[in-house]
């Protein structure tokens, strides 16, 4: 699974600040009656690179959309950029518009150009006049490397060119902090590069990632740390040489030589 | 992988261009022979089918074309047609002819006529930008206008009382910009109905009484309610309907997917009553219950009356349309547009709406085409549309026995409304196709 980063890595912006950007204290979630994310205690400092693997059902993307809540949490306490997420609604969208969020499936709107894609929301949550948000839409597609798409519609473009738009719409929103929930897991293995070579180079201008990926090549490079989670629980958090080469729990060890073992 | 025996390589030199396909596989005669005489049996029921339609052709055509078209009654046509063929086997088409007027315009007085015309073109020149984005987007005003102005020509009156309705929206959306500020939108849509309501039926009226003695500006003669019929009723009630159905449907179907209870079951409980209701039987209640449940001595207008169950009848399966396309779209719409810190109805508005209405065109037009021919069952509460006044003109010994000629025409009149309206929902969704699956 894994994809070798080729290229050196600009480590120069990659530094780690003191301040708290997501704070997620004994967070607890259920469906029903289902368990699904038990007691998540999780400080993500800004500047931090945080790859979130784990098998399927594991409870990694219920616990990256909490943080922005696409998902509701029923106990425990996540405050992102000083704000608490409660039910209250202005907050949820005060927060929202700083968290930039990539889809395993893109969710480009499909009725809507690339630019149209990328400008609709600085347009109407950020109130930016249409000239200047296309200026910010066309600025970041240029960084994506795909400015000359921009009149064309989503069905229009490959899988890895859509998940590359997608960044660029998050990023439209100047966004501190981005999530990913598994960005390449929907695309061939020739588009993967592209898209994770442009979340490098996002990592490299230092944005606070968390990222849901099982590219564990792009976990060993670009990551400053690398949780494992099974069955809704944190199981082990380490750096990534440490996780890779050294991991403590059996089932951190099961989990890598099955992803890692051919 | 590495050491491999000559049987399994294989190294393509070049990569091949593209060829043109056979010319037996292309063109006309291709389509004959695929469509029309692909085997024994099928070219044998392709005879057959031809002669069937050459016979049907046969006996239609002359009727149809050989008809009378000068003619006051049908004694006379029959007379004019024995002389010129010796016999009655063709259309009276003089009946349409002669009561022309009639079928269009119903009992409407003949000096007002222009006034009908007029608001016809107004009506088309008004549709025009919100069918065609390439029509100037300054004309929106005339269409958000057209609906007052159709009412005083149709109706008649001085320019207040419209005027007055108009401004009751104006002051409702000031409300609710005012109460904006509050941040809740239940109270700034509560605030506005308030407003409204308080213009209309209390400082409206005094007002313009004041004013329709006082300053009678733009006074058109009045025209009552029962004088309207023929084509002009079936366009009014028809297209009111449709304008008012699709925006009440998307409230309505929102609804009846929100998470206040509520809210949902008074959808919910609207949707399946009037789903469950025959429309003719909502047609009634607005001619003959309605008034009962009014205060006493308020004038309600049939045609109001009836636009609005008519209205009701086809929001309801609007709504469940629109339900149709919302499900349809992928929840990761949904959760993108969160994503991005868009709210609720700018979420809807910009992102769902606009996909959620285009998969439901062909459903949107289906109840269109059904609530524009609805319209005739009017006829029984007494309104004279076109089916109406067909029995009315039958009633008149000069036309007594003539229907072929009549339904024929006004099925056609029908068809070619419904029919405009199907091809202008293929060439939307054509245009609107961006997906390219």
């Amino acid at each position: 699974m894994s994809q070798a980063v080729e290229r050196a890595i600009d480590r120069s912006n990659m530094t780690v600040s003191d301040e708290v950007a997501i704070q997620i204290t004994n967070m607890n979630k259920w469906y029903g009656e289902f368990h699904v994310l038990r007691d998540i205690n999780l400080t993500v400092n800004r500047g931090e690179r945080i790859v979130i693997a784990g098998p399927s059902g594991s409870g990694k993307s219920t616990m990256i959309r909490c943080i922005n809540r696409l998902e509701e949490h029923q106990q425990g306490k996540i405050i992102v950029d000083g704000t608490e997420l409660t039910s209250d609604l202005k907050n949820i969208d005060k927060i929202r518009s700083e968290v930039g969020m990539c889809f395993q499936h893109f969710n480009l709107f499909p009725h809507l150009t690339i630019l149209e894609n990328c400008t609709l929301a600085p347009m109407w949550v950020r109130k930016t006049p249409k000239k200047e948000a296309e200026e910010i839409a066309m600025h970041f597609l240029e960084k994506v490397k795909i400015p000359d798409q921009a009149h064309k519609y989503p069905g229009m473009l490959s899988g890895g060119q859509q998940q590359r738009v997608a960044i660029a719409r998050s990023l439209c929103m100047k966004p501190r902090i981005m999530l990913f929930d598994e960005p390449t897991s929907a695309l061939d293995p020739e588009m993967i590069k592209e898209v994770l070579d442009t979340m490098i180079e996002l990592a490299e201008e230092g944005m606070t990632m968390l990222c849901v990926t099982h590219e564990m090549g792009f976990a060993r490079q670009v990551a400053n740390r690398v949780i494992f989670m099974d069955q809704g629980q944190i199981v082990e958090q380490n750096e990534p040489e440490e996780f890779f080469n050294n991991p403590k729990s059996e089932r951190t060890k099961l989990f890598l030589s099955q992803i890692l073992g051919h | 992988m590495s050491d491999t025996t000559n049987s399994l390589s294989y190294v393509r030199k070049e990569m091949l261009d593209q060829q043109p396909a056979p010319r037996s596989q292309v063109g006309a005669s291709r389509w004959i022979r695929e469509n029309l005489f692909n085997g024994w049996f099928n070219s044998i029921l392709t005879l057959i089918s031809i002669f069937v339609i050459y016979k049907v052709l046969a006996g239609s055509l002359p009727w149809l074309f050989g008809g009378v078209w000068d003619a006051t009654s049908l004694e006379e046509c029959r007379a004019i047609l024995n002389e010129r063929f010796g016999n009655t086997h063709y259309a009276c088409w003089a009946v349409i002819t002669e009561r022309w007027n009639q079928l269009i315009y119903g009992f409407y007085p003949d000096t007002e006529y222009w006034r009908a015309n007029l608001a016809f073109v107004l009506m088309l020149v008004a549709l025009a930008p919100v069918l065609f984005d390439a029509v100037p987007r300054k004309l929106l005003w005339l269409t958000i206008a057209f609906p007052f102005i159709l009412v005083w020509l149709v109706w008649g009156g001085t320019i207040w009382g419209p005027l007055s309705v108009a401004v009751g929206f104006a002051l409702a959306g000031l409300a609710f910009k005012l109460t904006d500020a509050l941040d809740s939108m239940a109270v700034s849509a509560i605030s506005a109905v308030i407003v409204a309501f308080l213009w209309w039926l209390v400082i409206g009226p005094i007002i313009v009484g004041g004013l329709d003695s006082a300053l009678p500006v733009g006074h058109l003669q009045e025209v009552e309610s029962r004088e309207l019929g023929g084509f002009m009723i079936c366009v009014i009630i028809g297209i009111s309907g449709i304008a008012f159905s699709l925006p009440l449907g998307i409230v309505l179907a929102l609804g009846r997917k929100s998470d206040l209870f509520i809210v949902k079951t008074i959808c919910v409980g609207f949707i399946e009553f009037i789903r469950g209701v025959p429309l003719i039987t909502l047609l009634f209640t607005a001619s003959l219950l309605l008034n009962y449940f009014l205060p006493p001595g308020t004038t309600f207008d049939l045609t109001l009356r009836v636009i609005i169950m008519v209205t009701f009848f086809s929001s309801a399966y609007m709504a469940e349309v629109i339900r149709g396309g919302l499900a349809a779209l992928p929840k990761g719409q949904y959760e993108a547009a969160d994503a991005l810190g868009l709210d609720y109805w700018k979420a809807q508005r910009l992102i769902i709406m606009p996909q959620a209405l285009k998969i439901s065109i062909p459903g949107i037009v289906n109840t269109f085409i059904g609530l524009f021919k609805d319209t005739t069952l009017v006829m029984f509460i007494g309104i004279y549309d076109m089916l109406g006044l067909s029995n009315a003109i039958r009633a008149n010994a000069a036309w007594n026995g003539v229907y072929w000629e009549l339904f024929i025409f006004i099925g056609l009149v029908f068809w070619i409304c419904c029919f405009a309206m199907s091809r202008y929902s293929q060439w939307l969704e054509r245009k609107l196709r961006t997906d390219h699956r």
